[in-house]
């Protein structure tokens, strides 16, 4: 009880800094609130040193989504001069680079793989969803719209602003997407939306659901998203600093209270599911939550946690900014890090479960 | 019919009174007889690391040859003494007829901005329209420029940033009121992007001089969001002109000499509300899609009106095929998103509706805002989609 009111205290002080004249008080944090759950085991990890490989003078800048596919092969989506897609395989050796250039490429903000192996890119700087083929080498569909680029002009320089009132094929800052077994496609929408849009394998639009609030159902920077096997979604309602699980028609199901604020989630392979979710160090590594962030927690589907990994900072094995992992093997994580310009192999040892030291 | 209804009822919560008049312009319309068509979508052998975006222009030369005029890579801004200046955003690739890459032309040009078309004259000169840049550039066969018609606005206009709640990776969004102010700007920007029939299209950001308010009439070659090109037999050249405030057509001779302008913004004959596409007969007569006002105009080469085209949805992009007897074909777009309300007319020259083909979506055969339409062969076409970054090319079979 007293951990929650200080996470209240500090939303209450985030809204306070942030709310300008006038605004209408709505729940909004300044800083990654504390994780409520507690004597959580400790899940031993080992972190693959320079596990990737790049060629000479290519460099990757803020990792911001991480994937892999079938064959082991990791796809990273990142901003660096431009913002670029890699692969490597599973040996982390660079493989080649995808969609250079695109249209829809200029932000980068995840990347995932369907049941297919067709890589899909989420762009929160041109709006749009891009399906590129297993091999990278076409698009196979992109859902939303970049914005009218003569309208951009004139919003120069930049603060252009939102537009979508969840409209069914505009994104306003979309920020992940995931896949049911049928192929629908669920997109977490986004910074300046807050909802989560469903879509047919067709990219046909099917409906949307939530609005930006911290009530039931609602949503404050959905920030990232999974489906398990049976069709149900994870939402990282980040600013809501919980988890929560909808059904696949969107109906509101669960919320998972105690990990901190979710910036990335992940349901991983395997007959047996689970749910990952990291309560990362904020993006601009603020030291005043450097102790109570950057962990990431193995969670049952249904919340019970079973424990956690990793703490806040730069060294290897530490976490700044986790901005999106890869669980295909439940035992192996990729983790793709904002602050720390790199992605790494986590592989953990769950077997050697160690008991928190609360 | 029913799985088009409970859609469009599911999307009407989403989108209001619109989708429900689309629900029932879908109904009217189902007495014109289908035609059966087959269709390419993979048609192109792009190089490594090339894309297509969003397809504003797509023609075929005599020869075959075929060039897409699309906005891809990235627009850009430089700062300059108190200016900014605006560049790239757009790119012109030829294909041979098989869809093997051939080349890319115009590579850095100065007034590839933002593509609405492209166009082949009869001597295979290529003309690209660029709605960014207010320009309409003619190029040789050889790919070298001939004559540039209209001026790009030096500088893009720049408005303060409006104050944003929090940076981009904070864990919370600006604050509604922020974004609610952002949103109200942005919601009456122009739309530039096809759909959004009878949308109002205030002035162009940055080329405040290219216009003269809506109606104006505006001489020579002040263009205010110019949306195609077309020629009659001697080589006059008429632009459309366009989606900004202009609302008319106007004439230049061969060398690029103005002659004449006419329309202005309304809904009389020869007023005009969004002028998005054109073309012209073997006899000089010229069709102009008026989106807006759901119809397409014909004129004769002098800019007296003839006639009007109507039930044919809202007209984005416009075609007449060769040969001895020929055939209009126009591109409806009804939503703002191509995934309801989407169909290609085929259309005598006397305004008889003869077919359609394809529905709203993207998949094969579907249609994501077509904006660009190629019909040398009357039963071989080119289409090129905006928001399915792609050109199909489809077959017809009217005799099944």
């Amino acid at each position: 009880m007293k951990s929650l009111l200080s996470v209240l205290l500090l939303i209450v002080a985030g809204c306070m800094i942030l709310a300008s004249p006038g605004a209408p008080a709505v729940l909004t944090v300044a800083a990654q609130g504390r994780a409520t759950a507690t004597n959580v085991p400790i899940i031993p990890h080992e972190s693959a040193p320079n596990f990737f490989r790049l060629p000479a003078g290519v460099y990757t800048g803020e990792n911001m989504g991480i994937a892999t596919n079938s064959k082991g092969h990791i796809f990273i989506f990142h901003r660096s001069g431009e913002t670029r897609l890699y692969e490597y395989d599973e040996k982390g050796v660079f493989v080649k680079e995808i969609g250079r250039g695109n249209y829809g490429f200029a932000f980068a903000h995840s990347v995932r793989v369907d049941a297919q192996d067709n890589i899909w890119a989420v762009d929160e700087g041109t709006n749009m969803i891009i399906k590129f083929n297993p091999e990278g080498t076409k698009i196979l569909m992109t859902i939303g719209r970049r914005p009218d680029p003569l309208a951009q002009t004139a919003n120069m320089p930049g603060n252009g602003g939102a537009t979508y009132a969840n409209k069914p094929y505009e994104f306003g800052r979309p920020t992940d997407v995931a896949f049911d077994a049928r192929g629908n496609i669920f997109v977490s929408d986004g910074y300046d939306d807050a909802r989560v849009a469903k879509y047919d394998k067709d990219g046909r639009f099917v409906k949307s659901a939530g609005t930006r609030g911290n009530g039931q159902g609602q949503l404050n920077t959905p920030h990232t998203i999974a489906a398990d096997a049976a069709g149900n979604i994870y939402i990282g309602d980040r600013g809501n600093a919980r988890v929560q699980v909808w059904d696949n028609d969107l109906n509101f199901k669960a919320a998972y209270t105690n990990v901190g604020n979710p910036w990335a989630v992940c349901v991983s392979g395997g007959a047996h599911q689970y749910l990952y979710v990291s309560n990362s160090w904020p993006d601009s590594a603020p030291a005043g939550s450097v102790d109570f962030t950057g962990e990431i927690y193995k969670m049952e589907l249904d919340g019970k946690i079973i424990g956690k990994f990793g703490t806040a900072g730069k060294a290897l094995g530490q976490f700044a900014t986790t901005h999106q992992m890869d669980c295909r093997n439940p035992d192996v994580i990729f983790t793709a890090e904002i602050n720390n310009w790199r992605s790494q192999k986590i592989t953990l040892k769950p077997q050697a479960i160690k008991a928190a030291a609360q | 019919m029913k799985h088009t209804l409970a859609s469009a009822l599911a999307l009407s919560a989403a989108l209001g009174l619109s989708a429900l008049t689309v629900s029932i312009s879908l109904m009217a319309q189902t007495s014109v007889p289908e035609i059966p068509f087959d269709s390419n979508a993979d048609l192109f052998k792009m190089p490594q690391n090339t894309f297509l975006g969003e397809v504003a222009g797509v023609a075929t030369n005599s020869k075959g040859n075929i060039f897409v005029y699309t906005r891809t890579g990235h627009a850009y801004a430089t700062l300059g003494d108190s200016r900014t200046f605006y560049h790239a955003g757009s790119r012109l690739f030829e294909f041979s007829a098989n869809g093997s890459f051939v080349r890319e032309l115009g590579q850095d040009l100065y007034g590839f901005n933002a593509a609405q078309g492209l166009r082949v004259d009869p001597q295979d000169n290529i003309w690209t329209i660029d709605i960014g840049a207010n320009q309409i550039v003619k190029f040789d066969p050889n790919g070298n420029v001939q004559l540039v018609l209209g001026r790009k606005p030096e500088a893009i206009g720049v408005r303060p940033a409006a104050p944003r709640g929090a940076p981009a990776e904070s864990p919370a969004p600006g604050t509604p009121a922020g974004a609610g102010a952002a949103r109200g700007a942005r919601g009456a920007a122009p739309n530039t992007q096809g759909g959004a029939p009878g949308a109002a299209l205030p002035e162009v950001p940055g080329a405040a001089r290219g216009g003269r308010g809506a109606g104006a009439g505006t001489p020579g070659s002040a263009f205010s969001r110019p949306t195609d090109v077309a020629w009659d037999r001697s080589g006059n050249i008429f632009i459309a002109d366009g989606i900004g405030n202009n609302n008319r057509i106007a004439k230049f001779d061969k060398d690029g000499k103005f002659l004449k302008s006419w329309g202005q913004t309304g809904a009389e004959n020869g007023q005009f509300s969004g002028v998005r596409s054109m073309a012209t007969d073997a006899q000089g007569n010229l069709y102009v899609a008026d989106s807006g006002n759901k119809r397409i105009q014909v004129f004769d080469g002098e800019g007296n009106f003839k006639s009007q085209i109507a039930d044919i949805g809202v007209p984005q992009a416009i075609c007449i095929s060769r040969g001895a007897t020929q055939y209009l074909y126009s591109a409806h777009s009804g939503d703002p998103d191509g995934m309801i309300d989407a169909t290609i007319y085929k259309i005598g020259l006397d305004g008889k509706v003869l077919g359609k083909f394809g529905s709203a979506g993207k998949l094969l055969k579907q249609f994501g805002l077509v904006n660009s339409i190629d019909c040398r062969s009357e039963n071989e076409l080119l289409v090129g989609e905006m928001t399915n970054w792609r050109v199909q090319k489809l077959t017809l079979r009217p005799g099944k």
